[in-house]
């Protein structure tokens, strides 16, 4: 057993550089020569271009370029893409609008891209960016989710309608079925309110054609270095793939943000080209992160659930309408759809579930993938679905859940709606959390509360997540355009030090310290002589980047698979130096022993003969330096219970959280210190969620929300310290590790323990994010307000 | 126009234009990048340094207006090698994760250790308002901060 192994709370190997300030994030590198771009964005949220003046601003001073969108389109550059095609109920597939690296005949939402100014400085490109004249027909927006089917206005004219795809999923004639013989319906009506991910550090890209080596290289804040290379080779055509680098230093956080490929990146490396070679740098300020970042959920839903007599669920039965922005972005189509109806299930053994998701173009920001993505939309409908059922039959919430639960002698679990859950023990996440926060004795706190003229809720969430998407085959049948495996490389030095390279990108989560355990226990090496390597394209093999919890699922594996071959060959370089045969020999803790002798070599013996191989076995390749790639059999599907305290004060409509307990089961965990920090994180994303987040768009579609003075953020004095336990889990089949994921799992599970809570406090539902002005509002509308006065 | 200070106890001058602001004179004239850049109306606490012993948002005042002044940033705060309490208490407690915010977060709790050198739970949370996190969910910063407060009241009783 090595000393940082496994299960150790080891410190991180990367705080040192953060806490000093030697961090070095995009906007911090700049390059010789380097020029800045400002970007001209759309004042309108729908508006004709009917032309573009750039005379006065190239003649400014220090201007080098102003491109458009008709020079795009001049230089044959393609348009981004979304890369998971969704089909609509009758087979046709989903209707993808053009999405210009900047925009051409239409501006479709305010912080649309119209034109880039490149300058010898960031004030001077400022400047020329005011000099920029453009002639805009605007246009009747199309701003309401729930107008966007008859708006009366196209976003996209090649389409026939503002719906990108009507996508289907379950059992519908089952589903009517039980709900004809049902002896109870509970039905809902709710949002999943819109959200900014607001990663801290903005978006940031430095683009750099060498046309000496003809080559190019992108600095940019990513979360997935290769699927950037991938997309702006093959679709969008700026640079050839094996002459493109794409560094992802250290990134301030993604949330899903960085996932995508934006227009800017690409523009600023084309512009490279387009100024011969000067490096062409632009960072967003959070104005423009606020306009032009990919936001997230945004989702109108109805949903009735059918129960028998005794509580027992029949059947759900749920219809969404999500809102996809003005463009479909990078993975936009799977978020409302395969990551959002195929959770619908949640922690219960519902035997029919049938969900259709209607999915329209309004003329805001795009909307894609935002920590949970799909899943937190899942797990707060059916939650707050199952709590307003205990509360019409008159169950406690906590029972009703435990009645409907997969028992844990069910897994592997098949539900109604296409996945199969791996391991799981929702009881036990249930009973531990229930235990933890006393439950039972809260009638009394509540009684205490009433005394002091407040109102107290507890509410539960029993959530499940699934990640690590994969295996590739199966989501290729459901329309993704791309493989969902992992890759990593181990290599050794001589003097038996250890660089392991991940496809994965790590931008807060850790994975400099996670990885180096992992690796540091399958080879038996110390901690410390393992250093991990990741974000740049020329350095690692070609990966798919970290979103979805995939990391440690996905590339954790293809790292311990790696350091496996390399124990092979350990094994047999060892027999040959033991004289042994190679069936004999046993590796533990860094040392080949031949099995009931103490003739043993250590692993560092073995790595020096393997690259000075003077004795060494026939036929054996020297060196010790393994590749692997890991395509996961199945998702992996962490789940847990969250319950969340609260007291509301009827006389402001605010809400102070008292408790919030989160009872996880991630699988193995390897790092229980990193583990909880991510779902700390989680836990305070789902809490903005519920009670301060919400991007708010005007009629005319003006963002309202478009900076922290406006976009209320949770800060420290928002949140509570929270009590989170990760004990317990059931181990993953999908990985030999045994392990889960648990970087969404808090923003998932959160929203609905808060709102249940809530409605538990004053009686009524309150859709997010419960303001205090809505939380007031509800109570003056109760009929019995009975601690109003 | 030329703009003289003195940064982490070193003499330093640069060029600044009026409209220069002290934190993109640190961080473009002086390639301090440590101090981080999160928004633009004052909010996120990314940017937080000491000007004159107090902690400032350096995106909140013009590159001139620290002329002559004595300014720390998170590059200056380790002794050597030795780090300051609270740098040393952030890792020791997991208090960041991608680090972005944690250059502010430390400078602005070391103003608030200075004045209130045993600060409670929610006087810290108070305090933290002006600086924004979105990986922690400030549970461990503010774990860090405390027990960063403990180290130093001990330091400064050992010291007495």
């Amino acid at each position: 057993m090595v000393e940082k192994g496994i299960g150790a709370r080891v410190l991180r190997k990367e705080d040192q550089r953060f806490i000093t300030g030697r961090g070095r994030y995009t906007d911090d590198i700049n390059q010789h020569g380097q020029a800045h771009a400002v970007f001209l964005r759309s004042p309108h949220a729908h508006a004709r271009i009917r032309g573009i003046d750039t005379g006065a601003a190239e003649a400014m001073p220090g201007v080098l370029a102003v491109l458009t969108g008709q020079d795009v389109k001049a230089d044959g550059l393609g348009n981004l893409v979304c890369g998971w095609l969704v089909k609509s109920k009758d087979g046709s597939p989903m209707h993808m609008g053009p999405h210009p690296l900047l925009a051409q005949e239409k501006a479709r939402y305010v912080g649309d891209r119209v034109a880039v100014i490149v300058a010898e400085t960031l004030e001077q490109a400022h400047d020329a960016a005011e000099a920029v004249v453009v002639d805009y027909e605007e246009l009747g927006p199309v701003v309401a989710l729930e107008r966007a089917h008859d708006a009366g206005s196209l976003v996209h004219d090649e389409i026939a309608s503002n719906l990108a795809y009507d996508w289907e999923l379950g059992d519908k004639a089952a589903v009517d079925a039980a709900f004809a013989k049902a002896a109870h319906v509970t039905r809902i009506d709710l949002v999943n309110n819109r959200l900014v991910p607001n990663a801290i550090e903005p978006r940031a890209a430095i683009g750099h054609y060498d046309p000496g080596m003809d080559h190019y290289t992108l600095h940019v804040t990513s979360q997935n270095p290769h699927v950037h290379r991938l997309v702006m080779s093959a679709f969008v055509g700026v640079a050839p793939e094996h002459k493109l680098r794409v560094v992802a230093p250290d990134v301030g956080g993604g949330f899903g943000s960085k996932i995508f490929i934006y227009g800017e990146e690409c523009v600023v490396l084309w512009a490279s080209r387009k100024v011969r070679g000067r490096p062409v740098k632009w960072t967003a300020d959070r104005s423009e992160a606020f306009l032009s970042d990919a936001h997230g959920r945004d989702h109108v839903s109805h949903a009735e659930l059918a129960l028998d007599q005794d509580g027992g669920f029949l059947a759900m039965r749920v219809n969404t309408k999500a809102n996809l922005g003005a463009y479909m972005s990078t993975f936009s189509s799977c978020i409302p759809t395969y990551l959002y109806g195929t959770l619908l299930a949640g922690q219960y053994k519902t035997p029919a579930i049938y969900c259709d998701v209607q999915a329209y173009y309004t003329n805001t920001a795009p909307v894609d993938a935002y920590r949970g993505a799909g899943r937190p939309e899942a797990s707060f409908l059916i939650e707050t679905l199952v709590d307003q059922a205990a509360s019409e039959i008159g169950m406690d919430p906590a029972e009703l859940r435990r009645k409907n639960f997969v028992p844990k002698t069910a897994f592997p679990y098949q539900t109604p709606v296409a996945l199969t859950y791996d391991t799981g023990d929702y009881e036990a996440t249930l009973d531990e959390a229930l235990r933890l926060v006393d439950w039972k004795g809260f009638a009394a706190r509540k009684a205490e509360s009433e005394r002091r003229g407040r109102l107290r809720g507890i509410g539960l969430s029993c959530y499940i997540e699934a990640c690590g998407l994969a295996p590739s085959q199966v989501v290729g049948s459901l329309g993704a355009g791309v493989g969902l495996w992992e890759s990593a490389k181990v290599r050794f030095s001589h003097t038996g030090k250890v660089q392991a390279l991940t496809g994965t990108h790590s931008h807060g989560q850790g994975h400099e310290t996670t990885f180096a355990q992992l690796v540091s226990e399958k080879l038996g090496i110390p901690y410390e002589d393992v250093e991990v390597i990741h974000g740049d394209t020329e350095k690692t093999p070609v990966g798919m980047g970290t979103y979805g919890s995939r990391s440690l699922a996905v590339g954790g594996e293809a790292l311990a698979k790696a350091c496996d071959k390399l124990v092979e060959k350990g094994r047999k370089i060892a027999a040959h130096l033991l004289e042994a045969s190679e069936a004999d020999i046993e590796f533990k803790d860094g040392n080949f022993t031949v099995a009931g002798t103490d003739r043993s070599k250590s692993m560092g013996e073995v790595v020096f003969t393997a690259y000075v191989p003077h004795n060494y076995p026939a036929g054996l390749e020297p060196g010790m330096e393994e590749s692997a790639f890991f395509d996961p059999p199945n998702f992996t599907y962490p789940a847990g219970t969250y319950v969340c305290e609260l007291e509301v004060d009827p006389t402001t409509g605010t809400t102070e959280i008292l408790r919030f307990v989160a009872v996880d089961d991630f699988g193995n965990v390897i790092n229980p210190m990193i583990v909880e920090g991510q779902v700390h994180g989680g836990l305070a994303q789902g809490i903005g969620q519920a009670l301060l987040e919400g991007a708010v768009y005007d009629e005319s579609g003006q963002l309202l929300t478009g900076s922290y003075m406006d976009y209320t953020m949770p800060r420290a004095d928002d949140v509570p310290s929270f009590e989170v336990v990760t004990a317990s889990g059931t181990a993953s089949h999908a990985n030999s590790l045994g392990v889960k994921g648990c970087g969404e799992a808090g923003a998932i599970g959160a929203p609905a323990a808060v709102i249940n809570a809530i409605t538990n406090a004053i009686g009524r539902r309150v859709e997010m994010p419960a303001t205090p002005e809505k939380v007031w509002r509800a109570l003056q509308n109760t009929q019995t307000p009975q601690a109003a006065e | 126009m030329k703009v003289s200070m003195s940064v982490n106890g070193k003499q330093v001058s640069g060029e600044a234009e009026p409209r220069t602001l002290l934190v993109e004179f640190l961080r473009y004239e002086l390639g301090l990048t440590g101090t981080h850049v999160g928004c633009d109306t004052s909010q996120c606490g990314a940017c937080v340094v000491h000007v004159n012993g107090s902690s400032v948002k350096s995106c909140t005042m013009l590159a001139v207006q620290a002329e002559g002044a004595e300014v720390t940033t998170i590059e200056g705060m380790a002794t050597g090698d030795e780090l300051h309490p609270l740098q040393a208490a952030f890792r020791e407690h997991h208090g960041l994760q991608c680090g972005f915010c944690t250059p502010g977060m430390i400078m602005s709790a070391a103003d608030l250790l200075k004045t209130n050198p045993a600060p409670s739970e929610h006087e810290v949370r108070e305090w933290l308002e002006g600086n924004i996190c979105r990986c922690t969910g400030y549970h461990n910063i503010v774990k860090a901060i405390l027990a960063a407060a403990d180290t130093m009241r001990g330091a400064a009783r050992a010291a007495e």
